[in-house]
């Protein structure tokens, strides 16, 4: 019995689906909506799997979210409307693409963040040693000298 | 605030990055709430199974009751209907949802193995199940006397869900239900 | 009995690993020279019994031993024999000892291979190594032992390795990517033997620099592999999804990457020595954080492993333990006032610098990415997905500031440069790229900025490359002369930087070119697709050792001449029942075709097939093998051997002065 839930465990985390892509021809009013529903399956998040878009997905409900998917195209929604419809339904979760407000403000500006700040460490960086380079002794301060000295001493006493 | 200091930062964040991870494995990033939670039952219309009747909204809600996403080619919807008769005998009102299934076999389903439904919504094309954000069967909400989504469980209805989860919230609904 | 016999090894090895962790450690503090010279034998032996047990789990999958469990769940008899050896490291138990296998082995290199370090550091380097193979054998050992037995019980057949993992490339990804992950834990030795000591100076960046290149350049290829398998095993044509498990390779590989240019600084101009430090400390602790990710559960993956909450705690506490104990060390130990080396803005190090910011940001935006969902779940604030548009849009930028620093990089000098100079070198450089940038894109139509943006960055890099070449050989008496002089860390830079060149044009070419159709085709159809004619022939029933398949034959021309014959299957595996889609893919340096098959559709003989046509996938595949074969050859440099020639000399001096 053990062996018997090891295998089913292995085969419902690893047998995920993945290779099983499943091909659907859907026939499209223009190569634009082709393009969109390639866009749009690409960046809706399977609720149900483990962490995969539904377009790469072959759990049903990936299937019906397609099929879902290519009937709003046809009927002319806008991308906006489309996503809207599905996170009312399925909740943020289903966006791979995070919306920008609330809690996901720090995501998007962390970046950028993160950024500014190295590239501050890094100026304040190549001051300092740009003044090293220029003047070596200069750019000690006077408490700096201090330390310097007793380092000095102490190696001085050490040896 | 001497230069020291800033060899602690890298210790600090990892101490943060620790406890979210600590917390982490105490969380099941597969559990998903429903994204109905505290909105109303969508509206519908479609056929009620066994008969000619078209149901509606209205022919669910009223009361705090149990709504039963199931099929019968769901192999956890059989492990599951024998404890749904159980509460449906100690009077707890639950509607089913046939989800993607076909008339005839659901209908032989419940002949066989009993009918803990009070009606059966046929939802054969997913419709509804779309509109709720039903991913799979079984799944089980429960919903106050105005027909607001308060709760979905995903996956079978056994002695202990019910007891540790979906009893007390079905209680305080009633209770609160009576009293104002 | 064999499996035992491989059990009993491990626990030796255990013992082993916690013998070296300890005694030349306390050799190292107390000056005991005796202790200290146990290391190397002590990293052998570790070695020799970890391979033992390797060996005896291997030999249990290879002579379909179903006692086992570990065999019964991830092996079968109709397996061909080499996936039964890979079956080994197909499932966690068995890629955890693989772990431990390596890391024993790079315990063993480091004290075969520098007898000349001080004994002083090597013995502290090996105990720090040794102290992480315990945790691993523990882990093994406590949480996972892959020699557990089935019995009485035992099943007749075993339930078969998960066809995904039925593949070549999956027979030598995971070693390859472990090689990687687990070699930066040299760098950390180092880092936190220096920090020990108390000496972080040239000699121990020169030390660890080989060892970080080696890992570095096997974690390309292990990362390069696992991309190429998920193109064409997947079945859908896509080579990298920002997954928390191609994340937590990815990671290791960024910070690697700025802590082998840091390194460069250290070890030339003994600069930055603090932040080599701790980028040593960072890329070792992604690597056991991948470990944590991939094997706890916290974040969902197509890859994961089976997880286990248990095995999830012991993991953290072991990261806490080796990061947080590692990181405390750092903050007490490492030298808190900068040295006094000073350099100009304009030089060599300022662009070093350039290059670790970079690769840093984008190590943690990939790092708070990953780990924004389980973040956002931690504090109850509901459930995020962050997936490849956040990574794409935030990493795509990142790397664009990157490439005008590189191609400055190898042009201009340490210390001190000047702009009038880099003006002049880079004059020509930057004409030509810019001429490039707008020329090539236009012969493939229609005209893509992006594509355009990228050729022009990219011939940026290699011009300014060739430039630098150019330079040498002219200094020098005669080219023969010139070309010798050059060194094999010359040549490393040289070729990695071309390598990432190649990985730009590939990865931007193949994502704006790429055409896909998704259709439904019945025998005898022809479609085109970006000028070539894929014509459907036929559907035949073939067999292989352990599957059935049925097979298409599609024949493709371009023009009315013949280009290739491809036949993509639909695969079902008799010991699972599992179905397999094996994508047909005809490669070339500047297209790939590729074909595969869905569902039969309808009743008359029609199926759902998928299209692809993919210009210039290869070269993101080249570059990365190119950006393995420049860190080989930059480890290879004889200014690693001459120098250890050196200090054996000094040590010796050191001993016989003790």
């Amino acid at each position: 019995m053990r062996l018997l839930c090891s295998l089913v465990a292995i085969c419902l985390v690893l047998l995920s689906g993945r290779a099983l892509a499943l091909i659907e021809t859907y026939e499209f009013s223009s190569p634009a909506l082709e393009a969109r529903y390639q866009q749009l399956s690409e960046e809706l998040r399977c609720p149900k799997c483990q962490n995969q878009n539904i377009a790469d997905s072959n759990a049903p409900i990936a299937q019906d979210l397609r099929k879902l998917l290519h009937q709003q195209l046809e009927a002319g929604a806008s991308d906006e409307e489309i996503l809207d419809y599905m996170v009312a339904r399925y909740g943020e979760f289903v966006r791979y693409r995070p919306r920008f407000g609330g809690t996901t403000v720090l995501l998007w500006l962390a970046p950028v963040l993160l950024l500014l700040a190295a590239i501050g460490v890094l100026l304040a960086t190549l001051r300092s040693r740009a003044k090293v380079a220029d003047n070596p002794d200069a750019s000690l301060t006077a408490a700096e000298q201090a330390r310097l000295q007793t380092m000095l001493d102490k190696s001085e006493r050490d040896s | 605030m001497g230069p020291r200091f800033k060899l602690f930062l890298p210790l600090f964040l990892f101490a943060l990055l620790a406890i979210v991870l600590f917390r982490g494995l105490f969380l099941d990033p597969s559990e998903m709430p429903s994204a109905l939670i505290d909105r109303p039952l969508p509206s519908f219309s479609l056929p009620a199974l066994g008969g000619d009747r078209q149901l509606s909204r209205e022919d669910v809600t009223g009361e705090v009751a149990l709504l039963n996403v199931w099929a019968t080619w769901c192999v956890s919807c059989r492990v599951e209907h024998p404890y749904l008769k159980q509460l449906a005998d100690k009077g707890i009102p639950i509607y089913g949802l046939n989800y993607k299934d076909s008339d005839s076999a659901a209908q032989r389903w419940l002949d066989e193995l009993g009918d803990p439904y009070r009606l059966n919504i046929a939802d054969r094309e997913g419709t509804l199940g779309v509109d709720l954000g039903v991913y799979g069967a079984p799944e089980t909400y429960l919903l106050d006397a105005n027909g607001v989504v308060r709760y979905r469980h995903v996956g079978v209805v056994d002695a202990q869900v019910w007891e540790t989860v979906l009893e007390p919230l079905y209680r305080e609904l009633k209770t609160g239900q009576v009293a104002p | 009995m064999i499996p035992e016999i491989g059990h009993f090894a491990l626990i030796i090895a255990f013992c082993l690993s916690l013998i070296l962790a300890t005694v030349p450690a306390w050799g190292a503090w107390r000056g005991n020279s005796v202790a200290m010279a146990l290391a190397p034998s002590l990293a052998v032996g570790m070695l020799v019994f970890v391979a033992i047990s390797f060996a005896c789990l291997a030999t249990a999958f290879l002579q379909d031993d179903f006692s086992v469990q570990l065999v019964a769940s991830h092996s079968n008899s109709l397996l061909p024999p080499i996936y039964k050896f890979s079956a080994v490291w197909g499932n966690h138990e068995g890629s955890l000892l693989l772990w431990a296998l390596i890391l024993a082995f790079w315990t063993a290199a480091v004290a075969v291979l520098s007898p000349q370090l001080p004994l002083l550091v090597l013995s502290r380097v090996l105990s720090v190594m040794g102290a992480i193979a315990i945790g691993f054998m523990a882990f093994s050992l406590f949480t996972s032992n892959p020699f557990a037995r089935l019995l009485p019980g035992a099943p007749a057949d075993g339930g078969d390795l998960n066809p995904l993992l039925q593949d070549p490339g999956l027979i030598i990804h995971p070693p390859l990517l472990y090689m990687g992950y687990v070699g930066f834990s040299v760098a950390f030795a180092f880092a936190i033997a220096a920090l020990l000591g108390g000496r972080l100076d040239a000699s121990w960046a020169r030390w660890s620099r080989p060892w970080t290149n080696i890992a570095w350049g096997f974690l390309s290829l292990g990362i390069m592999l696992g991309s190429w398998w998920a193109y064409y095993e997947l079945g859908w044509g896509g080579w990298w999804f920002w997954d928390p498990v191609e994340n937590a390779s990815f990671m290791p590989w960024l910070a690697g990457t700025a802590l082998i240019h840091s390194l460069a600084a250290t070890e030339k101009r003994g600069l930055f020595k603090s932040w080599t430090v701790l980028l040593a400390i960072f890329a070792f602790s992604l690597s056991l954080l991948g470990t944590f990710l991939v094997r706890s559960g916290v974040l969902t993956s197509v890859h994961a492993f089976a997880t286990d909450p248990a095995r999830g705690m012991f993991i953290l506490v072991f990261l806490a333990v080796v990061v947080g104990g590692s990181l405390t060390l750092y903050a007490f130990r490492a030298p808190a006032v900068s040295s006094r080396v000073g350099f100009d803005w304009v030089s060599r190090e300022s662009l070093l610098l350039c290059n670790n910011v970079v690769f840093l940001v984008a190590t943690l935006t990939v790092l708070f990415g990953t780990l924004f969902p389980l973040i956002v779940d931690a504090m109850g604030l509901g459930k995020v997905s962050v997936g490849p548009p956040y990574f794409n849009a935030v990493f795509v930028p990142l790397m664009a500031l990157l490439v005008p620093v590189m191609g400055m990089g190898p042009v201009s000098r340490w210390k001190r440069d000047n702009v009038s100079r880099w003006r002049q070198q880079l004059l020509i450089p930057t004409a030509v790229a810019v001429l490039c940038g707008i020329t090539l894109p236009l012969l493939h139509a229609p005209y893509n900025i992006w594509v355009a943006l990228a050729v022009l960055l990219s011939s940026w890099l290699l011009l300014g490359l060739l430039q630098d070449f150019w330079q040498r050989l002219r200094n020098a008496s005669s080219t023969a002369s010139g070309v010798k002089r050059l060194t094999p860390s010359y040549w490393g830079m040289v070729i990695a930087h071309l390598g990432f060149a190649a990985c730009v044009i590939g990865i931007v070419a193949t994502s704006q070119y790429s055409v896909e159709h998704d259709l439904k085709m019945e025998p005898g159809d022809s479609r085109e697709l970006a000028g070539y004619e894929f014509r459907f022939i036929e559907v035949a029933q073939v067999r292989g050792p352990n599957f059935v398949a049925d097979e298409a034959r599609f024949e493709v021309t371009r023009n009315g001449e013949w280009v290739a014959n491809l036949n993509p299957q639909k695969r079902r595996y008799l010991a699972s029942g599992s179905i397999m889609t094996e994508a047909a893919i005809d490669a070339g340096l500047f297209r790939d075709l590729y074909v595969a098959m869905g569902e039969p559709v309808g009743t008359d003989g029609a199926w759902a097939m998928r299209l692809h046509y993919k210009p210039m996938v290869r070269w993101m595949w080249l570059g990365a093998i190119l950006m393995a074969v420049g860190a080989f050859a930059a480890a290879a440099d004889k200014r690693y051997r001459r120098q250890r020639v050196a200090t054996k000399a000094s040590s010796e001096a050191v001993l016989h002065g003790a």
